[in-house]
């Protein structure tokens, strides 16, 4: 076989993913902590007051990489649904449902921190117009991902039924990407694009890219610690989950992410 | 120093979004390997029972 090709089945299959995933989790928590941080600084302190909304504005550094990783998280989660539907991989199956809950919790994330800001620059904290709206159908769409999985009783049923489930709701994504521009909305605009300039000063623009960055490498991480366990639940009879479970023993209370 | 703490008159709002952003965060990180405990236990947990089964059996 192809090098290559073996490679990636090895790395499909789950022990070896589990040891790798376990080893990975460390530098992705880091990363994220490190950028976070600097992100964090540069926005919070560096960044001079917005001209029209006053401090208010340094919501933006979480609110819209929160919102870039609700549909980031989605696209991932219907790319991984679909492998796991047309050829059946485990480790699809449970990347696609381990990557339900964090994109939920982007989205929460999202709503709840537009709506903090849109009350005091809009005078609301909700309206139902079409970015609000669909952002808010996104984080139903998670929803119910997350509960067709913990529905069906056989596991493996469950994570392809949710995977279509993923899929039919992909047609959400544009329509929250594109809704600032089909609809007249209260919602502002994208003001960083990747083609052509963007609409906002540089000493903004870096720490909302840093905290992308950041937010990016903390979903690695949740996810790969999430996959771990639904991986060990799912493989629960096999061997090598019992040698998992008998080094946790034998070691007790290890740091719970270094152990693998 | 409170100047920052203010942020112009806007510092609840600032301040309320950026806690929710560190709280659920901090959550998705610490569940996971809570869960990852209780899962090693249970399936520790039922090995034994099997085991003890397996030895009173005559």
């Amino acid at each position: 076989m192809n090098p290559l090709v073996l490679w990636f089945h090895k790395l499909g299959s789950p022990p070896t993913f589990y040891r790798l995933a376990g080893r990975l989790l460390p530098w992705c928590y880091g990363l994220a902590l490190v950028l976070g941080a600097v992100a964090l600084y540069g926005g919070l302190v560096l960044a001079p007051s917005d001209y029209q909304q006053g401090d208010a504005f340094r919501i933006i550094f979480i609110h819209v990489p929160c919102a870039w990783m609700s549909l980031f998280v989605y696209a991932f989660m219907a790319v991984n649904g679909f492998i796991a539907l047309v050829w059946r991989i485990k480790l699809s199956e449970t990347l696609a449902m381990a990557a339900a809950p964090v994109g939920a919790a982007f989205t929460f994330v999202c709503l709840v921190t537009g709506s903090l800001w849109g009350k005091p620059m809009w005078g609301t904290w909700w309206t139902w117009d079409a970015r609000l709206t669909s952002e808010l159908v996104l984080l139903f769409l998670y929803l119910g991902v997350i509960g067709l999985h913990q529905a069906i009783e056989d596991r493996r049923q469950a994570a392809r039924a949710a995977a279509f489930l993923a899929l039919v709701g992909i047609v959400n994504l544009p329509i929250v990407h594109f809704s600032v521009t089909w609809w007249n909305t209260l919602h502002q605009g994208s003001t960083v694009r990747l083609f052509g300039p963007s609409l906002i000063d540089a000493r903004m623009l870096w720490p909302l890219l840093t905290m992308a960055l950041a937010t990016k490498f903390w979903f690695a991480g949740s996810l790969l610690s999430r996959a771990r366990v639904d991986l060990l639940e799912l493989e629960g009879g096999k061997d090598w989950v019992r040698q998992v479970a008998l080094a946790a023993d034998a070691a007790p209370a290890p740091p719970p992410e270094a152990s693998a | 120093m409170s100047d920052f703490f203010a942020m112009g008159g806007y510092g609840a709002y600032v301040w309320a979004s950026y806690a929710v952003f560190f709280v659920v965060l901090a959550a998705e990180a610490v569940l996971p390997p809570l869960k990852r405990r209780r899962v090693l236990a249970g399936l520790r947990g039922k090995w034994k029972r099997a085991q003890r089964r397996e030895g009173s059996a005559p």
